[in-house]
């Protein structure tokens, strides 16, 4: 187990909880073909993200170099490298939201949290970031919120639900 | 004592768009007032009607038929209660019976017959609604005849390119044995699209049975759905139908006690658009990032992992039971021209009444944005709608009478894609628009050609300065030789099409690119 840690490189290494957890999710998926996007699913899943020292646990389960895998993460935009915040705020930019005031709702987000897209704010507290449709479109505009879809989503919905999660106005 | 009552069955659907506006409070509300009161009721939690803007709408089973109310917050469900809605009585969240109301009655519901009326899990409601008759059908046929029904329903393709369906599956047919797959396309990227959605939670059996049916006509014994990330509740039902469908026997090792064999898994995407492109998804599926492949070889002879592929949108797939049970000609009764069958059309955006509307192909736009959709939500003027998506053109007013047919949309410039309608009202800034149609492409680019990867880029660069005023022709002059070559040096339609909704916005409405009037007040 050791070499798997030592082997990460430059990586934070991970606890060993974390290591189990990915080294788990490893043994119960690789046979399944075409096995890294479900390993990658089940990693964010148990962790909130795909850390950079379990790159080389999973190429190394699947038989592929760490640059392939370390590829396949940075393809998709649903994979994040870096832990979330507490909470996490989708907002949804596709054009069914706009025609419906996401714009606005985007500008707002960004005046009150003070970061942009795929960032967290610095007291850890909210992670933003872009969504391309939820399928919501009849109940414009949409956001997931912790991965709960809400529609209808004006800015008060929205600031309340910002002061619940303790961001400040 | 007297015996208890028979439970009233009430309905609150489970529709991801019915609990982003409050469906789950409700229906926990209504149980606990039932029980407070005293009252015996079943809470079913059905798919959506598809009529988005009285969402949550709860439904009764009352003497006189089911009794709709709704838009239904948790504060209205004591007065529910009071005004004995379980009998179906007045109150002012009363809509009537729910299957006759215009809106719904109106439509020509085939592929949507069963979503909002029955729980989507349950395999007998399933079954007593015509479920399983098309693959029963087809277990007594032989695959060219399954494939030939197909053929003659003239089912063409909904995820976008509306290629004949049956075409395809006759070349997976033919193409050498051994494995072969069945590969189901739910990457619904489409803003303003939630069909495939409202199957995975209305009728989720629907697409089972579709695609068990595509194995026995292909020979084929492994099917893959290959849903998007952003659907998660779609997919935690999707499993739970699998599981359900196998443990009685109609997939898996012995479908239907036939010997043949049918295993079907499904998969979650990762939020990349491109995916929904048919070789990217393959990839996808490998494991691999989803760069697009090079055609040929066509996916029907080298698809998943090298084998051949039938992959098909789950509306294409979820269409072939009713043509298997009731025949091809039945199907393409529907329809105009080349357009056969029905279109399950998506309202979205800045609409009165969004929601599913499936009809036969042939009616206008118009029809759609006014009878059904009831004008713009925000009751200004409608200024633009996009049709089949991101790269869908934007059209005018004036090309509002184009019937909804293929080769009608061709014909004008736009595409009807995967059926999605998204409305804008008079405040839509057109530059904008185009802006986010370049932003989004370059988002999204799978990076494979230069034309899209850096065309889309560069898009996004000049249109910002067409929008800060700055040498607004010589600008306008480079945003359509950037069009021209993405159209033409594109390897698929990502980089091929955005330049439909950038070039219809600079078209049908110029006056959003040349600079505003300062003296005029907005
Ligand atoms: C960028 C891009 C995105 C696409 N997205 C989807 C999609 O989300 N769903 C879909 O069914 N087809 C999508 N398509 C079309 C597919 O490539 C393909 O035509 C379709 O899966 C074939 O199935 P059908 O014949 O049943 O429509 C997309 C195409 C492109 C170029
Ligand atoms: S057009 Fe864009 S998305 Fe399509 S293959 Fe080329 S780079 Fe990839
Ligand atoms: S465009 Fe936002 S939910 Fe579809």
């Amino acid at each position: 187990m050791s070499l798997a840690v030592a082997d990460t490189g430059a990586a934070a290494p991970l606890s060993a909880a974390d290591q189990a957890q990915v080294l788990a999710v490893v043994e119960r998926l690789r046979d399944l073909p075409g096995a890294l996007l479900p390993i990658l699913h089940a990693i964010q899943d148990a962790l909130g993200h795909v850390p950079a020292a379990a790159v080389p646990i999973v190429a190394q389960g699947l038989n592929l170099s760490r640059a392939e895998v370390h590829g396949v993460i940075s393809f998709y935009h649903h994979f994040r490298s870096e832990p979330p915040g507490r909470h996490v705020l989708q907002l949804c930019r596709a054009e069914a939201c706009q025609a419906m005031g996401a714009r606005a709702l985007e500008h707002r987000l960004r005046e009150r949290l003070r970061i942009g897209f795929h960032e967290t704010t610095a007291d850890g507290a909210v992670t933003l970031e872009p969504v391309y449709c939820l399928g919501n479109c009849a109940c414009a505009p949409s956001a997931m919120l912790d991965g709960e879809v809400r529609g209808r989503l004006g800015a008060d919905a929205l600031d309340q639900w910002l002061d619940d999660c303790g961001v400040a106005r | 004592m007297n015996a208890s009552p028979t439970p009233v069955r009430v309905y609150v659907p489970l529709d991801t768009s019915a609990r982003a506006v409050g469906a789950d409070a409700v229906a926990r509300a209504i149980a606990a007032e039932a029980e407070r009161r005293g009252l015996p009721l079943t809470v079913v939690r059905n798919g959506s009607r598809g009529m988005f803007w009285l969402e949550p709408l709860v439904e009764v089973e009352a003497p006189a038929g089911r009794i709709g109310y709704g838009p239904v917050a948790v504060a209205d469900v004591p007065a529910l209660f009071e005004a004995g809605f379980l009998a179906g009585g007045a109150h002012r969240l009363r809509v009537g019976a729910v299957a006759e109301l215009a809106y719904f009655r109106n439509q020509e519901r085939l592929c949507f017959s069963r979503i909002g009326t029955i729980d989507p899990l349950d395999l007998e409601d399933y079954r007593a609604h015509g479920g399983w008759a098309g693959l029963e059908r087809a277990l007594a046929m032989d695959g060219a005849a399954i494939v030939q029904a197909v053929l003659d329903s003239g089912l063409r393709g909904r995820g976008g390119a509306a290629f004949p369906a049956g075409i395809k599956w006759k070349t997976v047919l033919g193409a050498e044995a051994g494995q072969k797959y069945i590969v189901c396309n739910a990457d619904e990227g489409d803003s303003g699209t939630f069909s495939d959605r409202m199957i995975f939670e209305g009728d989720p059996y629907r697409l089972i049975e579709g695609m068990a049916i595509a194995g026995l006509a292909v020979g084929a014994t492994q099917g893959y759905v290959y849903l998007r990330s952003e659907y998660p509740l779609a997919f935690a039902l999707f499993r739970e139908a699998i599981d359900r469908a196998r443990a009685a026997g109609w997939i898996g090792a012995d479908v239907c006690g036939s010997g043949r064999r049918f295993e079907l898994d499904v998969r979650m995407g990762a939020g990349a658009y491109v995916c929904g492109e048919e070789t990217s998804l393959l990839e996808s599926l490998e494991g691999k990032r989803g760069q697009v492949r090079f055609k040929p070889p066509l996916p029907a002879l080298k698809g998943l992992f090298g084998r051949p592929t039938v992959i098909n949108n789950v509306i294409t797939l979820a269409s072939v039971p009713d043509i298997l049970a009731h025949g091809a000609e039945w199907y393409r009764d529907y329809g105009v021209g080349r357009s056969r069958g029905t279109l399950p059309l998506q309202l979205g955006g800045n609409i009165r009444y969004g929601g599913l509307i499936e009809k036969a192909f042939g009616l206008t736009l118009r029809e759609l944005l006014y009878d059904y959709g009831g004008g713009s939500a925000s009751g200004r003027p409608i200024r633009a709608v996009q049709v089949g998506g991101p790269l869908g053109a934007y059209l005018p007013e004036s090309q509002f009478d184009t019937p909804i047919d293929y080769e009608a949309f061709a014909a004008i410039g736009a595409m009807l894609g995967h059926g999605g309608i998204v409305v804008f009202d008079d405040t839509v800034d057109m530059a904008e628009q185009a802006r986010f149609a370049m932003e989004f492409c370059a988002i999204e680019s799978c990076g494979k050609c230069t034309p899209c990867r850096i065309g889309s880029t560069r898009g996004v660069e000049v249109v910002a300065r067409i929008q800060a005023a700055r040498e607004v022709e010589r600008n306008t002059a480079l945003l359509r030789s950037l069009c021209d070559t993405m159209l033409n040096g594109s390897l698929c339609a990502l980089g091929g099409l955005t330049p439909y909704p950038v070039l219809s916005a600079l078209n049908h409405f110029p006056e959003d690119f040349r600079p505003r009037d300062h003296a005029q007040v907005a």
